[in-house]
């Protein structure tokens, strides 16, 4: 199966500064890519590479098969949602929505048609005959993702589309997005900063630091196996907790000793028989240190644990501890009996943890 | 209004307040008489007739008001050995300026575009080179133009002056344009080119609809430029393409007989008036803040 957009080796330097480095990535028909990254690690960068609007510094770019290296964006038939929108400011909500079919040269009915589909879709009919200077920020949004969706592109690119929208609005829009995606099979890459749209949005997830790729895959894949420490602090909130930790060798594997401010160290032991070095961190999330009492499986493992902080969020109650100089976050359930002072028993699953190297933060296991 | 509220915290004594405002109106209404007044010697002198003139005082109103001066002074004077008036002279004018304007404006509105929005190798210097040709004396063109004109084959004729204002004024239009279209997010540009629009597509709909309030101050700017100059039009005009500002020069130097100040104030003002008329109408235009709202914020 084709690729519908495959990405070799691309370099994009903004003078002597070097914005991107080395991206490879590729996404086949349907898929739908979301990166993520860190304000100014170059999303909006890539994103402008792949439609054409900047040129690349080396390093080679095909859309649908073809060679797009050099293409220019009309003849990349993409379409793109901009982080600032870019309306135009002189024309209607309408004449903006259907400037890109008029160029095109579609025909007037076609045109009607879309736009009242799109305006429905996105519920801005009623603002269709007023200017972009008289909408809220998050009416201007909808109207630029109205802009690409009348489109039939070979690859959508959208900039954090979603960003100024209401909770609720941002909840309808992404399933609306997600039903889209799997109605048309549309091809989409998608830059956000919110944790749930990469994770409920995405077929594949790029994460990004500083221009360069951290790692590509599944979104379970990232969230349960992040290939580095700055994966595993990035994705997922409240971030996974990284201990330091020392993995003492004996005779039926490795123990794990985390250091306690005036308390015994816990210690834990490794069932995969991983071959650790003596200093690792250990990347715990917060769901998988829970109430003893409610949660217990073959991997995992208790201790006895001072409570620092207890924080209800409604359905869960988050417990702060320190452990190994660190603040810790436990994901208990809402009817814990965990209190602040008190020492609480709570259980690790070992089944799913992950463990780095502290001096180059990859992944151990 | 923000200021002056702020100051009031401080110095709310209204008797003070009222005493500054008044202060204000006197100081600002003693500078506009004092603008008006040539202005206004100009205007009585015409309505008067020379008899009136010669017995009476320069600031008095006329007695007996007659539009004989202006009626000499657009059909009847002589410049030089022709009588026409100013009449044949205010069209040349005419002819030259609105070209002229139109031309220098459009270019100047690509140009503009050009190195604002599409950036390329070297769009900097050739803008700074254009810039720099803003700064050219007059004086130091004239030689060079009249061959280029010669060479050209246009010296003395309408066209030539149109082509010589426009290629005067090209550095100011493309220096507003540019200035203004860089503010204008780039992002734009792109949304149209990803829309599919090309070059000219994306100037026409997107950035000419926008440029509304720099257009006029370029109209305005270049359309005062042409009218008023006089060494241009006195340099390469010849018997029929004299603008009016050469007209105007001719009459009033003429030395024929007595000396009309009536028929040279009505004269005067007759050549001032259609840049009096720009800036009344087309300051009316000058609306902004057009892209408010084309970007987030
Ligand atoms: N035209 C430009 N010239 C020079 N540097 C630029 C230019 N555009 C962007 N950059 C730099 O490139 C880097 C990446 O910018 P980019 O807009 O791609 O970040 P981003 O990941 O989209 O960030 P955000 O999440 O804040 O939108 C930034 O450090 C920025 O300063
Ligand atoms: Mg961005």
């Amino acid at each position: 199966m084709s690729k519908i957009l495959e990405i070799n080796n691309l370099f994009k330097s903004y003078g002597p500064v070097e914005i991107l480095k080395d991206i490879n990535v590729s996404i086949d028909q349907g898929d739908f890519l979301v990166l993520v990254g860190p304000s100014g690690c170059g999303k909006s960068t890539l994103l402008n590479c792949i439609a054409g609007l900047e040129p690349i510094t080396s390093g080679n770019l095909s859309i649908g098969g073809q060679d797009m290296t050099t293409v220019s964006p009309k003849d990349r038939d993409i379409a793109m949602v901009f982080q600032s929108y870019a309306l135009y400011p002189t024309m209607t909500v309408a004449k903006n929505i259907t400037f890109g079919m008029k160029v095109r040269g579609v025909d007037q009915a076609t045109q009607d048609e879309k736009l009242a589909y799109v305006a429905q879709q996105l519920q801005i009919e009623p603002l269709l005959k007023r200017k972009p200077g008289q909408l809220s920020g998050g009416q201007r949004q909808r109207v630029a993702m109205g802009r690409a969706l009348v489109r039939d592109p070979k690859l959508f690119l959208f900039d954090e589309p979603l960003s100024n929208l209401d909770a609720k609005l941002r909840v309808e829009m992404r399933t609306e997005l997600k039903a889209l995606h799997q109605r048309l099979g549309a091809s989409m890459v998608y830059v956000t900063h919110d944790q749930i749209e990469a994770m409920t949005l995405a077929t594949k997830i790029v994460v990004m630091k500083g221009g360069i790729i951290q790692q590509i895959g599944t979104p379970a894949e990232i969230y349960n196996r992040p290939a580095n420490l700055f994966v595993a602090d990035f994705m997922g909130s409240p971030a996974m907790n990284l201990i330091p930790a020392k993995a003492v060798k004996n005779g039926k594997g490795t123990a794990i000793q985390i250091e306690r401010n005036g308390n015994t160290p816990i210690v834990l032991s490794d069932t995969k028989n991983l071959d650790l070095p003596e200093d690792v961190i250990l990347g715990v999330r917060p769901e998988d240190i829970s109430d003893a009492s409610l949660r217990a499986n073959n991997e995992t493992q208790e201790a006895d644990c001072v409570i620092e902080i207890v924080e209800p969020a409604g359905a869960d109650t988050f417990a702060v501890m320190e452990l190994g100089g660190k603040h810790v976050t436990a994901r208990l359930h809402s009817e814990t009996s965990a209190k602040a002072g008190e020492t609480q028993r709570l259980a690790f699953d070992l089944g799913k943890v992950s463990y780095f190297a502290p001096d180059t933060g990859k992944r151990l296991n | 209004m923000a200021d002056y509220s702020m100051h009031t915290v401080q110095n709310n004594n209204p008797i003070g307040k009222i005493a500054l405002r008044w202060g204000l109106y006197v100081m600002l209404g003693i500078f506009a008489v004092f603008y008006l007044m040539p202005f206004f010697v100009m205007l009585t002198t015409s309505l008067k007739s020379l008899d009136e003139i010669r017995t009476g005082d320069l600031i008095s109103l006329p007695r007996e008001v007659t539009l004989d001066a202006w009626r000499t002074a657009w059909s009847g004077a002589c410049t030089g050995i022709q009588c026409e008036g100013m009449r044949p002279y205010f069209w040349n004018s005419m002819l030259i300026a609105i070209p002229g304007v139109a031309i220098s404006t459009l270019l100047g509105a690509l140009n503009g575009y050009v190195v604002s929005q599409w950036k390329f190798r070297g769009a900097n210097i050739i803008f700074s080179l254009m810039l720099f040709g803003c700064f050219i004396p007059f004086q130091v063109v004239l030689l060079p133009m009249a061959r280029v004109l010669g060479m050209m084959g246009i010296a003395g004729t309408i066209p030539g002056l149109i082509f010589v204002h426009v290629i005067y004024g090209l550095g100011f239009t493309t220096l507003f344009f540019r200035n203004y279209y860089v503010s204008i997010p780039s992002e734009l540009t792109k949304a149209a080119k990803v829309d599919g629009a090309g070059f000219f597509r994306i100037f026409w709909s997107i950035f000419l609809p926008l440029s509304i309030p720099i257009i006029v101050v370029t109209v305005i700017w270049q359309f005062t430029q042409i009218w008023n100059d006089f060494l241009f039009g006195v340099s390469f005009s010849q018997a029929g393409t004299q603008p009016v500002t050469v007209a105007l020069n001719n009459i009033v130097n003429s030395t024929t007989g007595v000396k009309e100040y009536n028929v040279d104030m009505a004269a005067a003002i007759i050549a001032a008036l259609p840049t009096l008329l720009v800036y009344v109408v087309a300051g009316k235009y000058f609306v902004r803040g057009l892209t408010a709202g084309s970007v987030k914020g």
